[in-house]
């Protein structure tokens, strides 16, 4: 029996010829198969490339504007070149009914519903005006004296474009994307000169300075992201205020004083698990929490606030909080575990006491790991989108956010409700916001790096 | 040079340090806020769930009562058009909680129910002639786990089509993601150069950091139309669960990918030398050896990515569709709302709080939270076992 | 004789049948750094040779070398040639691949797959395209047996590799090597992380297979090697360091011959030195 196995046994492994032939065979699998890891990798850059020739496809390109009023027929000089009282003079010559709206929208510091009915002296709080009209309303002005006001407040410049919004009201009525502006440039001016034989084209971009800096607007044309850029920055100010002490402590906490009791282990493990809950629970804890139980603490009704509900910038500040804590804590306690025990060795043995060695031996060494996780939970705070959502920060907001008790939008919010538009100015303006939100994110991202390239060299 | 002394105090007996003792406890509050959080969260969801399944919804009826009836009458007469009713069927006179329901125990005649008045322990009450009939519905858990309909307005509470849209989405992401996330951890770690990963993982570092809204944006306006125009604008509709469903799958790819190049790089050395000693070439050694041996590493990635998939909102929010899909449907190419996408939805605009939708939404939470509190409680002990393994 | 081109002369000229490997030259680098220098040596068939020498001689280097497991290591780099059948294994035509299923090598910790032992064996026979079962348990038998390892585990083919104790990874190791025949089997210390009786076992077991292979074995242990091996290659260390600050050291081939001489006459007295245990 065991001699007939050996005779086969020879036969069993290829022989060299076919051995080298099939050998060949394998190496052209792993040739291909190395050439779709390669392509696996190189897929996520091509993502990155789509996405930002995509999101630049829309944020520039060709548009047509039309206008109310020719701006020619205004003045025989630009706009830019006239003086104050010439400005002020077109305006009531030219839209005497819509001076109260341009009013409301320069001047105006209440809330869009009490501007009719608020006595002048709240409405133009903090501006120049006559005090012997304090106590009357809006309605009680002529158009002169409502003139004579924007002359009073605004400058030149500022009266040149709310003249330009007013009066000339620019339109873009069209857009063109990028590649199709570039491509198809002839086809476009042809269509314009037969579909707008009045408008301008241009080239526009989405992106800009004035975007930036003016507030929403229901045309596109004049969207602007300051509000929401705003209530970003007081809701991150919120978040940051309250996440860091807690998550450094936290972390302080366990990985410096906790002993390996259920207790601790189970925080531990508790604080790996809130990491996975997806964001959007995290909306519905801080609606029935943040927003419903502590809606006395939360819309300021304590501190005599009651114009708006718990709906504010310190509900969503808290809530994106409680997101971004597992990261603080994870990265600080990172950061902690780097530091040497040597160190802390050093600091016991002259006898310092365990807080004295945490604040001034270990933190000072941790700090830049701790600010480096700090600065990439906010940009992911700054793009957290889902939990503001349910948390109520989308309802179109007009005014901007001043404090903590405001009621507020977000740019992501922003960008999710332009998005949502059917008009394909607003996809223009999405796109807009988009490349303002990745450059924010970019630059913190960027020191980020710089903060833990800068504590690597110094360790 | 003028003298100065240290403080000494040779004693060696313990002392109080209050200030030590407060900070440990300040810093112990601290780290239980995240036990807090845990709590917070499993008490609201649950609350508000219990809270949904125990009100009621109402419908509007289209009848109304012909006759007024007191607080004892037990017949009621009302007009014929609109909605039919069977014994079983609740029914009250206004929109509300706390307002008195009905049970119908007879259905004599076209236009005449008998009816048990003061149901499920609400007051009698006197209801005028004219006074309009509404259907009261229970939402069951039956109905809730096997409903095949989500539409709030009727008080239709199956979340079927929410979940059935849910998991289309994940699936379409996990079969993007798993093979190129995989692929990517398989170069990164055993193909590229210390220089070539340098680049590479900062790469998917950036995807990774690009906030779901903007990748939304991106699944609208560039992976539909990419889809429409390579199937067909009659095929694919506007919003989809594909184009949703890819984007979410670029989403996962580092995940996937970086989970899943440590789990390969903790593979030891030698088991890469053994095979390659014996005659493997570089693939047949990373799909023969390094996968299988990082096998519950990589699963651990899949499953958190599945889990992530499972609650990610905003990309379905902006792409997949609003409104959850009835009847089901499997095509892919057709709009839906998945669970989170509904919740954020729902969520838009000023909900008010006392209403079914706000109760509904919680349910809904709570469903999401339990599967992926699940995914991510098995992923964790999969990847603990396979850190056993190579201790 | 004592021109070294001569003796090499000489030993160009043996007989091709009792040559497994040729050295010649061999300098072997990590990025910039040399790291071993100008070996030149044979190996002969069906004899086993042992490396010997102190700590960071480049003996695993030069082992390493001789079936190409060095190309792994980003930088690392040879010149000189090894030949092997007449044909050197670093001429770019070469493929790694065929040379490694040709000479295979057992490392210094036992490093079984975590799969089943059978799978363990069937791994080789597999890549080289071997898929009937019938085939893969006969090798699988005849190789635990090889091995003698078939005794303690036939029962068992389906349990994991890593259930064994040491010892009996290590003979895995060994059939796992054997089960696609290769010509020459490398040892990398294949003992230092066993027992006593382990070590016994496989030393006993590399008698036995000398028949069919030829084996090189690194090894620390000095009476290992002299038990053993027919052939002993000593190593040593060079130092450079006329740089202050930048002191270079590399390995180098001190001397070789049969074991029997070394351990009784060496010609060189750093290699006495070293037997003798008065370094290294």
């Amino acid at each position: 029996m065991m001699e007939d196995k050996r005779k086969t046994y020879s036969y069993v492994l290829p022989k060299r010829e076919e051995y080298e032939q099939k050998l060949a065979a394998r190496h052209r699998i792993g040739e291909i198969a190395s050439r779709f890891f390669f392509a696996a990798n190189a897929f996520a850059l091509l993502v990155l490339f789509l996405l930002a020739l995509n999101v630049s496809n829309s944020a520039f390109g060709l548009v047509v504007y039309t206008y109310a009023v020719e701006p020619d027929s205004l003045s025989d000089r630009p706009l830019y070149e006239l003086s104050e009282p010439e400005l002020v003079n077109l305006l009531v010559e030219k839209v005497p009914n819509r001076l109260r709206v341009v009013m409301r929208d320069t001047l105006s510091q209440v809330e869009n519903r009490l501007f009719t009915t608020a006595p002048l002296r709240e409405v133009l709080r903090g501006r120049t005006f006559d005090p012997e009209i304090a106590d009357l309303t809006v309605n009680d002005l002529t158009p002169e004296q409502i003139a004579l006001l924007l002359s009073d407040n605004l400058s030149q410049t500022e009266l040149a474009a709310v003249i330009e919004r007013q009066i000339i009201q620019p339109n873009v009525t069209r857009s063109w994307q990028l590649f199709d502006s570039l491509l198809n440039r002839e086809q476009i001016e042809r269509d314009v000169a037969e579909r707008f034989p009045n408008g301008d084209l241009a080239w526009r971009s989405w992106i800009s300075w004035d975007f930036v800096v003016s507030s929403v607007s229901s045309n596109p044309t004049f969207a602007g992201l300051r509000t929401a850029l705003l209530g970003t920055f007081w809701v991150l100010l919120v978040t940051v205020i309250t996440a860091l002490p807690i998550g450094v402590g936290a972390a302080i906490y366990l990985e410096e004083y906790a002993n390996d009791s259920w207790i601790n282990r189970t925080i531990q493990t508790n604080i790996r698990n809130l990491a996975g809950v997806p964001s959007i629970i995290y909306g519905m804890l801080g609606l029935a929490v943040f927003v419903r139980v502590f809606e006395e603490f939360t819309s300021g009704r304590f501190l005599g606030i009651t114009d708006t509900n718990g709906r504010t910038v310190m509900s969503a500040g808290l809530t994106l909080a409680l997101v971004i804590l597992p990261v603080i804590i994870v990265n600080a306690q990172e950061a902690l575990k780097a530091v040497p025990s040597s160190l802390r060795e050093a600091s016991y043995g002259m006898g310092a006491t365990k807080w004295q060695t945490v604040s001034r031996v270990v933190m000072p060494n941790a700090i830049g790991g701790i600010m480096t996780g700090l600065i990439l939970s906010m940009s992911r705070a700054i793009g957290e989108t889902a939990p503001l959502i349910v948390v109520g920060a989308s309802t179109f907001i007009g005014i901007d956010p001043n404090g903590i008790f405001s009621k507020f939008t977000v740019v992501p919010i922003q960008i999710y409700q332009w998005t949502g538009r059917p008009e394909l100015e607003f996809k223009n303006a999405a796109a807009g916001a988009i490349l303002v939100l990745l450059i924010t994110l970019l630059l913190m991202n960027s020191i980020a790096i710089y903060i833990r390239q800068r504590a690597s060299v110094r360790l | 040079m003028a003298e100065f002394t240290l403080p000494k105090d040779t004693s060696l007996n313990k002392r109080s340090r209050p200030v030590d003792d407060l900070i440990r406890y300040v810093l112990f509050v601290c780290a239980s806020i995240s036990i807090l959080t845990t709590a917070g969260i499993i008490f609201v969801l649950g609350n508000e769930a219990l809270n949904f399944f125990r009100s009621h919804g109402f419908i509007q009826a289209g009848n109304s009562l012909i006759q007024a009836i007191e607080p004892d009458e037990t017949v009621i007469r009302h007009t014929t058009s609109g909605q039919t009713y069977t014994v079983g069927d609740m029914i009250s006179f206004a929109e509300r909680e706390g307002t008195e329901i009905l049970l119908i125990t007879d259905v004599p005649e076209r236009g005449v129910l008998i009816v048990e008045r003061g149901y499920e322990g609400t007051t009698p009450s006197f209801h005028g002639n004219g006074s309009n009939l509404f259907k009261v519905k229970n939402v069951t858990l039956v109905e809730f786990f096997t409903g095949q309909r989500w539409q709030p307005q009727i008080a239709a509470f199956g979340f079927l089509p929410l979940l059935v849209s849910t998991v289309i989405i994940s699936v379409i992401g996990l079969l993007v993601a798993v093979p190129i996330g995989l692929g990517a951890a398989i170069y990164m770690s055993e193909y590229a150069s210390e220089r070539a990963r340098s680049i590479l993982k900062p790469t998917l570092e950036i995807l990774a950091g690009i906030p779901t809204v903007v990748l939304g944006y991106f699944a609208l306006t560039f992976m539909t139309p990419l889809l429409r125009a390579i199937f067909g604008v009659d095929v694919v509709q506007v919003y989809n669960m594909a184009s949703a469903g890819i984007v979410v799958g670029f989403m996962l790819i580092p995940l996937v990918a970086t989970v899943s190049e440590d789990a390969l790089r903790a593979v030891p050395r030698s088991l890469r030398e053994a095979s390659f000693a014996l005659g493997a070439t570089r693939f047949e050694t990373s799909v023969r050896v390094l996968v299988p041996s990082a096998l519950s590493g990589i699963l651990a990635a899949i499953i958190l990515a599945m889990s992530r998939a499972f609650g990610e909102t905003m990309i379905v929010a902006v792409a997949a569709g609003a409104g959850p899909m009835y009847p089901i449907d499997f095509n892919p190419f057709k709009a839906a709302e998945t669970i989170t996408g509904h919740i954020a939805r729902i969520s838009t605009g000023d909900l008010s709080y006392a209403s079914m939708d706000y109760n509904s939404l919680f349910s809904l939470g709570l469903v999401l939270f339990v599967v992926t509190l699940a995914l991510n409680l098995l992923s964790n002990y999969i990847s603990a076992r396979f850190r056993e393994v190579y201790q | 004789m004592n021109n070294i081109e001569d003796r090499i002369e000489a030993q160009m000229t043996l007989d091709k049948e009792f040559v497994a490997l040729q050295l010649e030259h061999v300098n072997i680098y990590y990025g910039p750094n040399l790291a071993v220098a100008d070996v030149t040596m044979q190996i002969h068939k069906n004899k086993i040779t042992s490396f010997i020498g102190p700590s960071g001689c480049g003996k695993t280097t030069v082992l390493r070398s001789l079936n190409r497991m060095n190309d792994l290591i980003p930088g690392a780099r040879v010149e000189g040639s090894v030949l092997y059948n007449g044909e050197n294994l670093y001429s770019h035509q070469v493929d790694p691949v065929q040379v490694r299923r040709n000479i295979g090598m057992v490392f210094q910790k036992p490093n079984p797959f975590p799969k089943s032992i059978y799978d363990n064996i069937a791994y080789g026979p597999r890549l080289l395209g071997v898929t009937k079962k019938s085939v893969l348990d006969e090798i699988v038998e005849r190789s635990l047996r090889g091995a003698a390892l078939w005794d303690e585990v036939k029962n068992d083919l389906k349990k994991s590799g890593l259930a064994l104790s040491g010892g009996q990874q290590q003979r895995l190791c060994i059939a796992r090597t054997i089960a696609i025949e290769p010509d020459i089997i490398l040892m990398d210390e294949p003992c230092s992380a066993l027992d006593p009786i382990s070590t016994q076992r496989i030393e006993e077991l590399m008698r036995e297979l000398q028949s069919k292979y030829t084996i090189i074995i690194v090894t620390h242990n000095m009476s290992q090697a002299q038990r053993v091996s027919d052939y002993c290659a000593f190593y040593s260390i060079r130092k450079d360091e006329t740089e202050v600050g930048k002191e270079k050291r590399w390995g180098t081939l001190v001397e070789f011959d049969s074991t029997e001489k070394m351990f009784t006459s060496p010609a060189s007295v750093e290699t006495r030195d070293y037997i003798a245990g008065r370094f290294g």
